[in-house]
């Protein structure tokens, strides 16, 4: 096949297939767009928001010079270019995204997206001490309130493993930025967002108590200034 | 008012013969034989009690009336931070060091009237025991090649007519007035020159994308957030010669074609923050910097942005991140930030060592600087020695210099005559080199083959009685507290790294474990997002590579070689050695060791919390620790 002509097309090769796909998107979505072609998992990634590169389940290698040097990319993130090489399923991807799948299910045990992806890349009970988190922090309801709904009434906060979803301010309730959309709880790969019986999203249960942050707000407003 | 803007315009040059101008109007006015007394003002020197050493200085010669005869001068940081406050006599450059505001008023009278030596402040070569009088003689300066650290002894940082007078400024007039983008970008590319924060990519490489890159708007960027636990060099070089920086930075500026420069430094650097501040102000008010500068049509502003301190933010994509106001988060770079960088424009970003290098190149020429390094490493290096090492210091170094000579030569050694175990380069991201690898010459490649890198240029000496377990589990510790969290790779493995280590330092290990480890490090280099969780690994896989048997010490034997995890030892006093002396049961702070004087003490294992006061103080080695 020969390789398109013009800027608006770009031809590369996805496990050993040739594929002409319009240029200015992603590998990924280039692979989804094209049947029969490559396996590429995805849990932060939505067609209707930016793509983010956080979970790196759909990690791929893909070579640049023509099949001697290839190096890992996130596929939801690197653009489709003329020539490129993509492989989406090596022994190597498999035990990479095995290790991410194995660090998720340890992390979130009860998920049953996490579990389906676990029995799927051969991961049995992880080898480390088990969390109970809903949350995958994969950012989509945040993304989702920020840049499809154009409100931002909640946003991750903090570092690490600490990192967590939150309201701003770290405030005890959701403000009345929150129009109760529920784009957010839609777009949830693992149902740690559901909506509330008064019409608002209930947000993942955090590492620290609210309670604790309100008494200490109300200790610092009883400092006499 | 209409005087201050007569004096401001006054200042103004316009032109690169006026600044010629001013800089033999500077000269003329030096007097070389003067003498000089120059204080090194540097933050660690500061720790140590400099300003109290420069207040007594300006004290005396006030009440001696020497104003004229002598000059004062608070300069950046030398280098040799273990022996500070240090303070140099010039012309001759007489070397005095750890001074007290109480050695001030005979260092006058001495020294400065007399023409004498203080002897009690000259330092001691603890290798021959003689008496050091000027600095050049002092081993741990004899052996470097101070190219760019330099002029920090030599210049007040918050006078830019010392950096002037030092030839300042003189590349960026010889690039405004005679050389094109083009021809600036072939010269640094043929120096050879490899970017200084950590990943070494070469510079010049980094501009071409940046010249080429089609925008209105591009942007100038000088990273100074740095973030290793134990390097401090970068910090050293915007406090002492913030000039060097600047001009590294307006003559990059200009060669891309961009009007504004923006320099991240860490808010915790309050003194380098503030001499930034100056110089950009005295650059201003010279014509140097602003519109218009030299007369050439080229206009740059530069901001200083203080960054939180979040490690990560030294990241290019987080730090550009958290210029825009977001948070500092690194995102994927697979088109390059000298293409689509600070708000998508084209930005060119350079360590604060490598900015200050360019100026150099621009003088002396390319032929000059890659004659200096190794074949894939060229120039200099400013090395942070820091941890179980006689000569704490900045040093800089040619690269290519052996692990040994840096160590050994300028580092002085190991104090307290213990055995060299292991170095850590590189930072957090870097790996720990065993002494079998010790004449190997350090640089970019040859750090990478071994499991470590150069990183931003920390240095950390370990002796023998560092566990490399407990070091590995520091820095996994230290990368858990800063990885921001967004990819699972980095955010959850380094985590479970940090549980597993913790584990086998309790003595809880299991011998798979250290399999485990080995899949989290493949996870974490071929899955995280960014450089900090691809490399987060390399402390463990170093010390798993070179220390394997220490791994299984702790966890098959459940012994601590090294006899640091407290889990693992145990105190006791050796009857036959114990002479009742006292010591170590004054030191003891929860009241375990009882006894009578000269009586054997006994030790109450259930109360002792394995601190050491007692083995630290013990006279006798009646202290067992195993």
């Amino acid at each position: 096949m020969e390789a398109a002509d013009g800027v608006n097309a770009v031809s590369l090769t996805v496990d050993d297939k040739e594929i002409i796909v319009s240029a200015g998107q992603t590998i990924l979505e280039a692979v989804q767009r094209v049947d029969g072609i490559g396996n590429i998992p995805a849990l932060c990634n939505h067609p209707a928001v930016k793509p983010y590169g956080a979970c790196r389940i759909c990690t791929v290698e893909v070579s640049e010079d023509g099949g001697s040097k290839f190096k890992f990319v996130a596929s939801c993130l690197y653009p489709v270019k003329n020539g490129l090489i993509v492989k989406t399923n090596t022994e190597k991807i498999k035990k990479l995204r095995k290790g991410i799948i194995e660090l998720m299910l340890a992390r979130s045990p009860n998920v049953k997206r996490i579990q389906e992806l676990a029995e799927e890349y051969g991961v049995e009970e992880p080898r480390f001490v088990l969390g109970d988190q809903d949350c995958i922090l994969c950012g989509l309801c945040v993304r989702a309130c920020q840049e499809i709904i154009g409100k931002s009434a909640i946003s991750l906060v903090n570092r690490g493993i600490y990192r967590e979803v939150a309201a701003p301010f770290y405030a005890y309730e959701l403000t009345e930025e929150c129009i109760g959309c529920g784009d957010c709880a839609f777009v949830c790969p693992t149902g740690a967002i559901k909506m509330g019986d008064d019409g608002r999203p209930i947000l993942p249960k955090v590492k620290i108590p609210y309670g604790e942050i309100e008494a200490l707000a109300k200790k610092e407003a009883a400092t006499p200034s | 008012m209409v005087e201050q803007v007569r004096k401001l315009l006054e200042k103004r040059v316009e032109s690169a013969v006026e600044l010629e101008k001013l800089r033999q109007s500077i000269l003329d006015k030096k007097d070389s034989s003067r003498t000089c007394i120059s204080v090194c003002g540097g933050t660690a020197c500061r720790a140590s009690g400099a300003e109290a050493v420069v207040e007594a200085f300006v004290d005396e010669i006030e009440r001696r009336e020497l104003q004229v005869q002598v000059e004062m001068k608070e300069t950046g940081c030398h280098g040799f931070c273990e022996r500070g406050p240090l303070v140099v006599i010039e012309p001759k450059k007489i070397f005095y060091q750890q001074v007290k505001p109480e050695d001030v008023a005979e260092i006058i009278a001495e020294t400065v009237m007399g023409d004498r030596v203080v002897e009690r402040l000259l330092y001691v070569d603890p290798a021959s025991g003689e008496k050091i009088t000027y600095e050049s003689d002092v081993p741990f300066y004899k052996r470097q090649t101070r190219t760019i650290f330099g002029a920090n002894g030599e210049i007040d940082p918050t006078n830019i007519e010392d950096y002037i007078a030092s030839g300042g400024y003189s590349a960026l007039s010889k690039v405004l007035t005679g050389m094109k983008p083009q021809e600036v970008v072939d010269e640094i590319k043929k120096s050879g020159l490899r970017g200084r924060g950590g990943g070494g990519f070469p510079t010049g490489r980094k501009w071409q994308s940046c010249l080429d890159a089609k925008a209105d708007i591009k942007y100038t960027i000088c990273n100074a957030d740095e973030g290793d636990p134990g390097a401090y060099q970068d910090r050293s070089l915007l406090e002492g010669n913030p000039h060097s920086v600047l001009e590294g930075m307006i003559i990059g500026a200009f060669t891309i074609g961009s009007h504004q420069g923006y320099i991240y430094v860490r808010n915790e650097y309050p003194l380098a923050v503030e001499h930034a501040r100056i110089a950009i102000e005295q650059a201003t008010d010279y014509g140097l910097l602003g519109e218009n500068i030299l007369g050439s049509g080229f206009d740059l502003k530069v901001t200083i942005n203080k960054g939180g301190g979040a490690f990560v933010c030294g990241e290019s994509s987080a730090l550009m991140a958290s210029l825009e106001g977001k948070i500092g988060e690194p995102k994927a770079k697979y088109v390059h930030m000298s293409e689509k960088g600070l708000w998508d424009s084209p930005s060119l970003l350079n360590n604060v060592k490598t900015w200050a290098n360019i100026s150099l190149i621009i003088n002396k020429g390319a032929d000059w600087f890659s004659k200096i390094g190794t074949t894939g490493s060229k120039g200099t290096m400013i090395f942070s020695l820091v941890g179980n090492i006689n000569n704490t210091g900045l040093v800089e170094v040619p690269m290519g210099i052996t692990l040994r000579e840096m160590i050994f030569d300028i580092g002085g050694g190991i104090p307290n005559g213990k055995k060299f175990k292991a170095v850590q380069t590189g930072g957090p991201s870097g790996g720990c080199i065993p002494e079998q690898f010790l004449d190997t010459p350090v640089d970019f490649d040859e750090l990478t083959k071994l499991g470590s890198m150069m990183g931003s240029g920390g240095m950390i000496v370990m002796d023998e009685d560092t566990c490399m377990v407990d070091v590995a589990k520091y820095f996994v510790e230290f990368l858990k507290g800063e990885s921001c969290g967004k990819c699972t790779p980095c955010r959850e493995g380094i985590n479970r790294m940090s549980e597993i280590l913790s584990r086998i330092t309790q003595g809880k290990g299991k011998r798979e474990d250290l399999d485990t480890l080995e899949d989290l490090a493949g996870i974490l280099s071929a899955g995280a997002l960014c450089a900090l969780g691809r490399t987060a690994a390399n402390p463990v896989m170093s010390t798993l590579r070179y220390f394997r048997d220490e791994y299984l010490a702790h966890i098959e034997q459940k012994k601590c070689p090294a006899g640091v995890c407290r889990e693992l030892i145990q105190y006791s006093i050796d009857p036959e050695k114990c002479q009742g002396c006292l010591r170590c049961l004054r030191a003891c702070p929860t009241g375990a060791i009882t006894g009578e004087k000269r009586e054997v003490h006994t030790l109450n294992q259930g109360l002792c919390i394995k601190c050491g006061a007692c083995y630290d103080v013990c006279k006798f080695n009646a202290v067992i620790r195993q």
